[in-house]
């Protein structure tokens, strides 16, 4: 008897065009036909030079969408001319290759201008069941909504916008269940930064990794969002959760989103979006979630990490491979072993990216602000993950929580989350950070960054330190 | 894309784990909307100081090194971002393959497509041959026909995937390839968009 198909399985078997190696399943490499993709200015320039040059046109020029997101400015006062001329270049090439290909571009005066991850969900384009291939490596982010989404690199993406397909090798499957309930002040970021630690940064290399158990299932869509979009991290291709009612509702009335008349048959067809009860993984894992505490990472690498209560590592103490790369990381961070967590000082916060700039995030950080002031010494900034986010935000009034904590209140992009523009750290600044990578040189040069949750990056704001948001819930304004 | 048949040269000793793109092509090289001039951004920042005079540890600014054409790296090499200007960045600077434990899934698909040889090994087997390349520049000869690596202690054998390793020896034209089956792509886009009419307009 064969067992049940995962929802991962299901997916990729709808989406096959034929095998390209004569397999059916493990090990299998196919053809396979991609719905939508986001394209942003600096992975796509090379791909469309390459169709030029071949005098190839776009397959499905509707299924594309492109966003200018890296490497604009998000000073307030938005301008589609940069002051840097190579990200100029870019942009400007990235609107040529709309119009000349007929592809849609939202550039930076777009009201629907943001990061690429967070415009799709905004607009309503994201639904159960697509395959969405982008250059980016975020693009995991629409597992949240029982798509499979994954990275590409711009090769890729110049075949995929030539054939509408890309050439692509099933993978192994995963399933973290995540199981009980969160306590206070936990969120989802602090989730998958658990997991993170648990099964390192190449733990599910290889793997789709389907999220499950009540604590996933009780989280909203943006949550999911946070999870699947960092599931990258642990090595994870494609991340995914069964979707339900919430993702539903969440699509509901988005400019984009599917049109009423078509809702009952595409729920007939949505129905069957989960993994059998008897489906099997190459690979289960567990987490409970009231084991799960604030996390902050102290390192250099996503795993890297340790519940805020906790130490830096000290490499004496470690075996002689760990202890290798943990002193070369605690040495990049300018800390000393064994110190506590929350006695690291820090001169930025940032708040912002595909990961943690949504308006559920931009919430839970201005629950912490509401009443209290930045510490003297750090500046700190917030970029709202959309334009769409950004106005939202301001017609519930956070912008003025933000701004008379003194956090400055900018416009979007990916920002500080990679760098590519203007909001760099200095060589040796630390910064407290929403984003989703703490390598060296991550947000410029010799920075130095530790991830946490937007409402965790607030407190580190207030005390000027990585701090514990369990200590501010009880003491906030509005209490 | 330049076929891979039989290569030789130096190897240098990278063992480090988690080498992610930032650290292989850091963001200041990312503002082109070619493919050029990425070889001066290969591990820009470990390669030089922040006055540009180049760091004397890093491996290879060290002597016989400069010439490497083989990394041999520690696990999940290449992981973090997508950028495909890490994998351009490695062939501009002469590296014809990397020799690991381990690679992030994305990069592993960027190299397949810039003709940049990955090889999996066992970490005992990759053991011996990153001390060697740690203690001195190692003369290797990777042969992608014979699926081999021959060093003056002896040769080891490798396994690969056998569609990577006729692409990589022959250089092929993989968005030609494809779309030589576009008939059977249209066939399923008639029947897909058909029973997903939600999804014809894009």
């Amino acid at each position: 008897m064969t067992s049940g198909r995962t929802l991962y399985d299901k997916i990729i078997d709808r989406h096959k065009v034929m095998s390209l190696n004569g397999l059916d399943g493990p090990g299998e490499t196919l053809l396979l036909y991609i719905d939508r993709t986001v394209l942003n200015e600096y992975t796509s320039p090379q791909a469309f030079s390459g169709l030029r040059e071949a005098g190839r046109a776009l397959w499905r020029p509707a299924a594309a969408l492109g966003v200018i997101d890296h490497v604009n400015s998000t000073a307030p006062v938005r301008d589609n001319d940069s002051a840097d001329r190579d990200a100029a270049r870019q942009m400007q090439y990235f609107l040529e290759n709309g119009r000349d290909f007929g592809i849609e571009i939202y550039d930076v005066l777009h009201p629907l201008q943001g990061i690429e991850h967070v415009v799709l969900p905004d607009i309503g384009w994201v639904m159960p069941g697509l395959v969405i291939a982008a250059g980016d490596s975020h693009t995991t982010t629409y597992g949240a909504f029982g798509s499979v989404g994954f990275g590409i690199g711009t090769s890729d993406i110049e075949h995929l916008l030539a054939t509408q397909c890309v050439i692509y090798h099933r993978l192994k499957t995963m399933r973290a269940t995540i199981d009980g309930s969160l306590a206070p002040g936990v969120t989802a970021k602090d989730v998958i930064m658990a997991l993170i630690r648990q099964i390192g940064a190449s733990g599910a290399s290889g793997h789709a990794l389907e999220f499950a158990g009540d604590a996933i299932m009780a989280m909203g869509v943006e949550e999911r969002m946070t999870i699947c979009n960092m599931a990258v991290e642990c090595g994870a291709r494609v991340a995914l959760v069964r979707p339900d009612a919430k993702v539903l509702r969440y699509m509901a009335g988005r400019p984009r989103s599917i049109a009423p008349h078509h809702l009952e048959q595409a729920e007939r067809v949505w129905a069957d979006l989960n993994s059998d009860a008897d489906a099997r993984f190459d690979t289960e894992v567990r987490l409970h979630a009231s084991d799960v505490a604030p996390m902050v990472t102290w390192g250099t690498s996503p795993d890297q990490a340790a519940t805020i209560d906790g130490r830096v590592p000290d490499p004496a103490r470690l075996p002689e491979a760990e202890a290798r790369a943990t002193r070369q990381a605690i040495d990049y961070m300018g800390l000393v072993p064994d110190m506590a967590l929350d006695e690291i000082r820090i001169d930025r916060a940032f708040i912002g990216s595909c990961t943690n700039a949504r308006l559920s995030d931009l919430r839970d950080a201005a629950r912490i602000l509401e009443g209290r002031k930045v510490a003297d010494g750090v500046r700190a900034i917030v970029s709202p993950g959309s334009s769409t986010v950004r106005r939202e935000a301001e017609a519930e009034g956070l912008d003025r929580i933000f701004t008379s904590a003194g956090f400055e209140w900018r416009q979007s992009g990916c920002s500080m989350c990679l760098a590519m523009n203007d909001d760099v750290l200095a060589p040796g600044q630390r910064c407290a950070s929403s984003t989703n990578r703490n390598f060296e040189g991550r947000q410029g040069s010799g920075g130095r960054t530790h991830l946490m949750s937007p409402a965790m990056v607030a407190a580190a704001a207030v005390r000027g330190r990585l701090a514990d948001v369990r200590d501010f819930s009880a003491i906030g304004a509005r209490a | 894309m330049t076929p891979f048949l039989i290569v030789d040269g130096i190897a240098a000793a990278m063992p480090a784990a988690n080498i992610d793109t930032d650290v292989i092509m850091p963001k200041v090289f990312l503002k082109g909307i070619d493919r050029r001039g990425l070889a001066a951004g290969l591990f820009h920042d470990l390669r030089f100081d922040a006055d540009g005079r180049p760091r004397p540890d890093f491996i290879l600014n060290r002597p016989g090194y400069a010439a490497a054409r083989f990394l041999l790296v520690g696990p999940n090499f290449g992981c973090g971002s997508s950028r495909e200007h890490a994998v351009w960045g490695l062939r501009q600077f002469g590296i014809r393959a990397l020799i690991g434990t381990s690679f992030a899934g994305i990069f592993t698909d960027n190299a397949a497509n810039n003709g940049l040889l990955l090889l999996s090994l066992d970490p005992d087997r990759l053991a011996p041959l990153m001390a060697a390349a740690e203690a001195a520049p190692l003369p290797l000869e990777v042969d992608l026909g014979d699926r081999c690596i021959r060093h003056a202690g002896g040769a080891l054998r490798f396994d690969i995937d056998e569609d990577a390793r006729a692409a990589l020896m022959s250089g092929l034209d993989r968005i030609g390839t494809s779309l030589a089956k576009a008939d059977r792509i249209r066939a399923f886009e008639r029947d897909y968009l058909a029973e997903r009419p939600w999804l014809a307009d894009a």
